[in-house]
């Protein structure tokens, strides 16, 4: 179960056609792909692209209906794979996920059906993470379109403009034997905005067809010869079909604009940016009714030569607008104005950044120096920007690097491991992708490398040589079970196996797919009617040859998590050692548990509401809790004593009690502050009568106490 | 496509507090809040508001890893109805084009001020003046808090208009979330054209938890609408200090009478409060012939500069008074304590509640309460001590609501009248009397106050106190070195600063 629900969002998969349809790109791209007849849906979620997947996994009523098939793949490799149904049967699939990490793991799976080519419509839908907010290396998908020639499309950031490719990409693969990719930029997924929907269509071809009546072609597998024949068909027939397609369908846009000897060329994503730019420098209206002439590429890849000279032709020079590098357009229209003759002056990455967001501010700037050089009219007088002073108020700011939530099963495991490293000194630790990741930001510090999703243990692999050289301590890996199951079982743990790694491998079962939304997973221990779950990770290990395993069910008994990395990091046994640590992601635990517990109280059921305290006179301000914690809900207070400037710990009330500061105080052996509360709701009568009389004796205790304090007292109580 | 004869579909009109207003009106808004904290749930709020009055809306964020606590920027644009003409809109807050900005926690709204999202010429501000602190303000062994006063200037002073209050605590004390109030504050403030009716329908039609919403919702409207007479909300320089308090007239317990007359006849008076303070500390935490020990022990200062008389009232007493289980012990058990944890869980006097206290003491603190020569007897025998250790030094969990945990805990307060005798007791009483030594030695009352002030890093319980004292005792060796150097004060508060920033120096 995801950390969302999408209830509403599914509801809205099946209006009629001609519905006004309100939401977040992604979920028009949703509605588009059951719009345009879709077989078969598959991906692997990651931000921004986890609510596509979320949705349709929610939908699965919808999708039953309309003969739709879909499942969360494995991994990116598993989902690209899948598109082979397409190959042989005129089948429409679409797939996502997150990119370029998604496509770099698929990369040998799209390579191989690009090569052979489809016959049904197959889409790529990746999420592009570039820019603010990523959380990821900073590449492009652009490259990955052209090793392999697939067709990237790149919508303007407009709901009805991104449904409109959905369509052009299906129907664009099918004429051209060519699965295409379609991008989308964070902002894009994230984009409110609106558009007309049409009727969903059942699958033109069912995939029961495809099973009761095979069908196959030699030609299409990728072995000599005919592998060769493939690249001469990319560049004999499927570029010239791609090419043709682009033109007769006007999928890219030319703008006019009186200043007819500039343009620009941009990327169909970059067109909302662009636009405020040149209206902010007063070459354009809200509209979008610009004085320089625009030509927008809806398709990044490939270009279209007669479109790039009809453009340029007769004009002095233009401005090529695309992020990252290197700058794939501005070589290539150099190329075609060079072969054609064309003498137009390109410029691009000389005016603007090699890498980063194409914000609005560097939009502008980049603009306004293609302008100064080509139409230095337009500055006759000074156009006034109100550019805001350099701030001073930066120095002062604290950094707010994202962490782990509040009551986070992983919290323990790294306090663990740091209270472990106490006694063991510092080690050299391999991480992984996903929220454990976290572990490299304040207050742990834990991490060196994360080299890939499910790669935690492999890129522990060299440091195996520690047996070979004698060396006093062994490398840790961290994985998390999203890593675990979507590669690091076989290249990270038997990989361990075989090469027979000295090594330390923890691996973090929280029970989901937490990092991307809280998606479902072979080892997650809830009941999903549409899938096989508790599949236990002990068994997998142990099945690929593990000896020394062990799990500890309750991550948050610090005291045995610390106990499991010491022996696993000093034990003279030889051999990967596995450490399992399992408790539920809280996130999804809270969402679960807090509705049932509302109804338990609703329906006079005895429940037990807890929180964390912290006794501000006992607490020494010295913090020691919060460098071996981070907890969200662990903060500052005053004191409220004049002889205790520092400020105090303190519980807020966002604390879930899942007892982690209490248990670190007593394994660090920190300070006796910390304090769990109960509160009884719908207490039993015996309940009620034993309380009653307990608070009686020990009211009378401490009426006691107070009366002797008061004969030591200064100030009036 | 194109509109003949003017560049720009866009028609200026009347004047407005002098800004023109440019037809279509258009409407910048970028909303910073923290994951958690339901910025999703405003922007979503934001657009049903203009899209009910049919204006066009378009939204987006950047959430990415940021969704884990971290800082996310919402941002939308609403443009009023232009029938048949779709606007084209950006897709992020450009600096200096900000009509509305909306911080959900104050050093969000600075971290909007440094990314040029407030200029004066047009940004109506509406920010909580509340505090999430960050990990990083949290970890420091002292205070690392941010200087939330000079982040709040800096803010009023790029600001057109700024509402500034504490939205988190108003939206909790009506039942609600920040972004109701904050919602509120934005329809009080006038910034958008649309009347607090429609605010209130929006919140009335997302259907979850609306009667505390609306109610938030009007409080914070009221606020803002009221904002420009009030007085300019100010923040403390240091909001985690506590100002002692003045000294009683008249002691509550006769017993501390002569002990108040004896501050007012032989300290000046500028150290009063603190005395009162540390005296009061102190016979709270022995007796009152130990309030009399602590006023010896200030004595010797009380003719020094006035900074030497306070710190060494003030340290004086934190050091006389050191942590111990038997404080720890007095502390849990009293009967104000039980009234707050009740209250912090919203107990009513009927409600059964239960308290469980996270112990873990070591050997070190068992034989600490013992009289000295106990101690000393047990550690010239290491097989008695092997046999103890595991059996003391391990967590306790004490359920204090229980009249078997409280009596546990009374049974260790009560070693109180055995304290003088014991080994800690005795231990701790040396060091404090060698430091005072050394400071009263020290003809420089700069240095002196400051090796006074030193104390400040001796705090806590078993690693935490040793490594605080072995802080300490570098420190006063430094001093002692330094002593009768000109700058030696200033250099000595530079190395202490330095220690309370830093948990690893």
């Amino acid at each position: 179960m995801a950390e969302r629900s999408f209830a509403r969002e599914v509801r809205q998969l099946t209006v009629p056609a001609g519905t006004e349809f309100h939401g977040e790109g992604i979920l028009a791209v949703t509605k588009a792909l059951l719009e345009a007849g879709v077989g078969y849906v598959t991906g692997y979620q990651g931000a921004p692209i986890s609510h596509l997947m979320d949705v349709l996994a929610d939908a699965q009523p919808i999708l039953n209906e309309l003969g739709v098939y879909f499942e969360p793949a494995a991994s990116e490799a598993a989902a690209a794979a899948a598109l082979s149904a397409s190959v042989n049967y005129p089948v429409r699939g679409a797939v996502t996920w997150k990119s370029t990490v998604g496509t770099n793991v698929a990369s040998d799976a799209l390579a191989n059906l690009a090569s052979g080519g489809v016959r049904g419509g197959a889409l790529i839908i990746v999420g592009e993470d570039y820019g603010e907010g990523s959380s990821i290396m900073q590449e492009r998908t652009h490259a990955f379109a052209m090793k392999s020639q697939m067709w990237l499309l790149d919508p303007k950031p407009h709901l009805p403009s991104i449904v409109k490719a959905v369509h052009d990409g299906f129907a664009l693969s099918e004429a051209t034997n060519t699965p295409v990719m379609l991008e989308l930029r964070i902002r894009s997924c994230h984009l409110h905005g609106k558009f007309i929907t049409r009727e969903n269509r059942r699958p033109a071809f069912s995939l029961k067809d495809a099973l009761e009546n095979p069908q196959r072609d030699g030609s299409r597998i990728v072995l000599p010869p005919a592998a060769f024949m493939h690249e001469r068909e990319k560049a004999e027939h499927r570029w010239p079909a791609a090419v043709k397609y682009i033109v007769d369908h006007q999928l890219n846009e030319f703008v006019d604009g009186e200043l007819d000897h500039i343009g620009i060329v941009m990327l169909g994503g970059l067109t909302n940016n662009v636009q405020r730019a040149l209206k902010l420098l007063d070459m354009s209206d809200l509209f979008g009714t610009s004085r320089v002439p625009q030509y927008i590429l809806n398709v990044a890849y490939p270009l279209v030569e007669d479109e790039v000279v009809r453009f340029c032709e007769g004009k002095k020079a233009v401005l090529v607008i695309e992020e990252g590098q290197p700058d794939y357009h501005e070589q290539h229209i150099n190329t075609i104005l060079r072969r054609r003759g064309v003498g137009t002056a390109v410029h691009g990455k000389d005016l603007l950044p090699m890498g980063g967001d194409y914000t609005v501010a560097v939009l502008r700037k980049g603009i306004r120096g293609f302008l100064e050089r080509h139409h230095p009219a337009a500055f006759a007088k000074p156009v006034t920007v109100a550019m805001p002073k350099p701030p001073a108020v930066s120095a002062l700011l604290p950094p707010r690097p994202p962490g782990l939530c509040t009551g986070c099963p992983e919290r323990p495991i790294f306090s663990a491991f740091k209270l472990a490293e106490r006694e063991l000194g510092t080690h050299h630790v391999s991480s992984d992708i996903g929220c454990h990741l976290f572990s490299s930001m304040p207050p742990f510090h834990i991490g060196s490398t994360t080299m890939g999703y499910g790669l935690g243990a492999s890129s522990a692999s060299a440091f195996n040589a520690g047996g070979q050289l004698g060396a006093g301590k062994r490398a840790v890996a961290f994985m998390g079970d999203g890593g675990f199951w979507h590669n690091g079982l076989t290249s990270g743990i038997a990989n361990a196996v075989f090469n027979r790694h000295d090594n330390v491998f923890v691996i973090v079962d929280n029970n989901y797919s937490a990092a991307t939304g809280g998606q479902d997973i072979p080892s997650s221990r809830v009941d999903n009617p549409n899938r096989s779950t508790s599949h236990a990770i002990e068994s997998a290990v142990r099945g690929v040859g593990v000896e020394w395993v062990r799990t500890i069910t309750r991550t948050y008994d610090v005291a045995a998590m610390r106990a499991a990395l010491q022996e696993a990091m000093s034990t003279p046994f030889k051999g990967p050692k596995v450490v399992i640590a399992q408790s539920e992601c809280m996130l999804n635990r809270q969402r679960r548990e807090k509705p049932l517990a509302a109804k338990a109280v609703a329906a006079g059921e005895r429940v037990l509401k807890e929180r964390f305290g912290v006794d501000a006179a006992v607490c020494s301000g010295d913090h020691a809790c919060m460098r071996l914690s981070g907890c969200p809900s662990l903060t500052l207070a005053p004191s409220g004593d004049a002889l205790k400037p520092d400020p105090v710990a303190q519980v807020d009330d966002s604390c879930v009690a899942c007892g982690h500061c209490g248990e670190v105080a007593d394994a660090a052996v920190l300070c006796p502050s910390f304090y769990k509360t109960h509160k009884v709701q719908n207490p039993g009568s015996g309940e009620r009568w034993r309380a009653r009389w307990r608070q009686k004796l020990v009211g009378w205790l401490q009426a006691r106490q107070q009366r002797e304090r008061a004969t030591r007292a200064l100030y009036p109580s | 496509m194109n509109t003949p004869g003017s560049p720009k579909g866009e028609y200026r009109t009347a004047q407005h507090e002098g800004n023109p207003v440019t037809r279509p009106r258009s409407l910048n808004i970028a909303v910073m809040a923290l994951g958690g904290q339901g910025g999703g749930v405003l922007v979503d709020w934001l657009v049903a508001l203009a899209e009910r009055a049919g204006w066009t809306a378009q939204a987006t964020s950047v959430a990415g890893v940021a969704q884990r606590t971290g800082a996310t920027v919402y941002y939308l644009e609403i443009v009023e109805p232009t029938p048949g003409r779709e606007p084209v809109m950006a897709l992020m807050a450009v600096p200096g084009d900000v009509d509305v900005l909306i911080a959900a926690e104050l050093m969000e709204a600075g971290r909007a001020l440094e990314r040029g999202l407030i200029t004066p010429d047009r940004t109506t501000v509406i920010a909580s003046s509340h505090r999430t602190y960050a990990t990083q303000e949290k970890v420091v062994p002292g205070n690392g808090l941010a200087d939330s006063a000079a982040v709040l200037g800096l803010v009023r002073e790029a600001s057109r208009h700024l509402i500034i209050h504490d939205m988190q605590a108003l939206a909790l004390s009506h039942g609600s979330v920040i972004s109701a109030s904050l919602f509120g504050a934005l329809a009080g403030s006038g910034a958008l054209p649309f009347p607090l009716a429609d605010f209130e329908a929006v919140v009335e039609a997302s259907g979850v938890g609306v009667k505390a919403s609306l109610k938030a919702l009007r409080a914070a409207a009221l606020l803002a609408v009221d904002a420009p007479g009030a007085a300019p909300l100010s923040l403390p320089a240091d909001p985690m200090l506590t100002a002692p308090r003045p000294l009683p007239e008249r002691a509550a317990a006769p017993a501390l009478q002569p002990l108040l007359d004896r501050i007012r006849a032989r300290f000046p008076r500028a150290a009063w409060p603190w005395l009162g303070e540390g005296l009061a500390r102190v016979v709270d935490w022995q007796d009152a012939a130990y309030g009399a020990e602590y006023l010896d022990r200030v004595a010797p200062f009380a003719a020094r500069s006035e900074a030497v008389v306070i710190e060494a009232a003030r340290w004086v007493a934190v050091a006389m008074s050191y942590d111990d289980v038997i404080r720890v012990a007095d502390l849990k058990t009293r009967a104000e304590r039980a009234a707050r944890v009740r209250a912090e869980v919203n107990a009513g006097a009927d409600d059964v509640v239960g308290t469980e206290e996270y112990f873990h003491p070591r050997l070190e603190e068992a034989l600490g309460v013992l009289p000295r020569r106990w101690a000393d007897r047990l550690d010239e025998s290491p097989h008695l001590k092997a046999w103890l250790a595991p059996r003391l030094d391990r967590g306790r969990r004490i359920h204090t609501h229980t009249l078997r945990g409280h009596l546990q805990l009374r049974l260790v307060a009560g070693l109180r009248r055995f304290r003088r005798g014991n080994r800690r007791h005795a231990e701790e009483t040396a060091h404090l009397q060698a430091w005072l030594t050394d400071a009263a030695q020290t003809p420089d009352d700069a240095l002196a106050a400051e090796m006074l002030r030193c104390r400040r890093l001796v705090k806590g319980y078993s690693d935490t106190h040793a490594r605080g004292s072995s802080r300490f005792d570098r420190l006063m060796q430094a001093a002692l070195e330094m002593r009768g150097q000109p700058d030696a004060a200033q250099r000595l508060a530079a190395l202490r600063d330095g220690l309370l920033r830093d948990a690893n120096a």
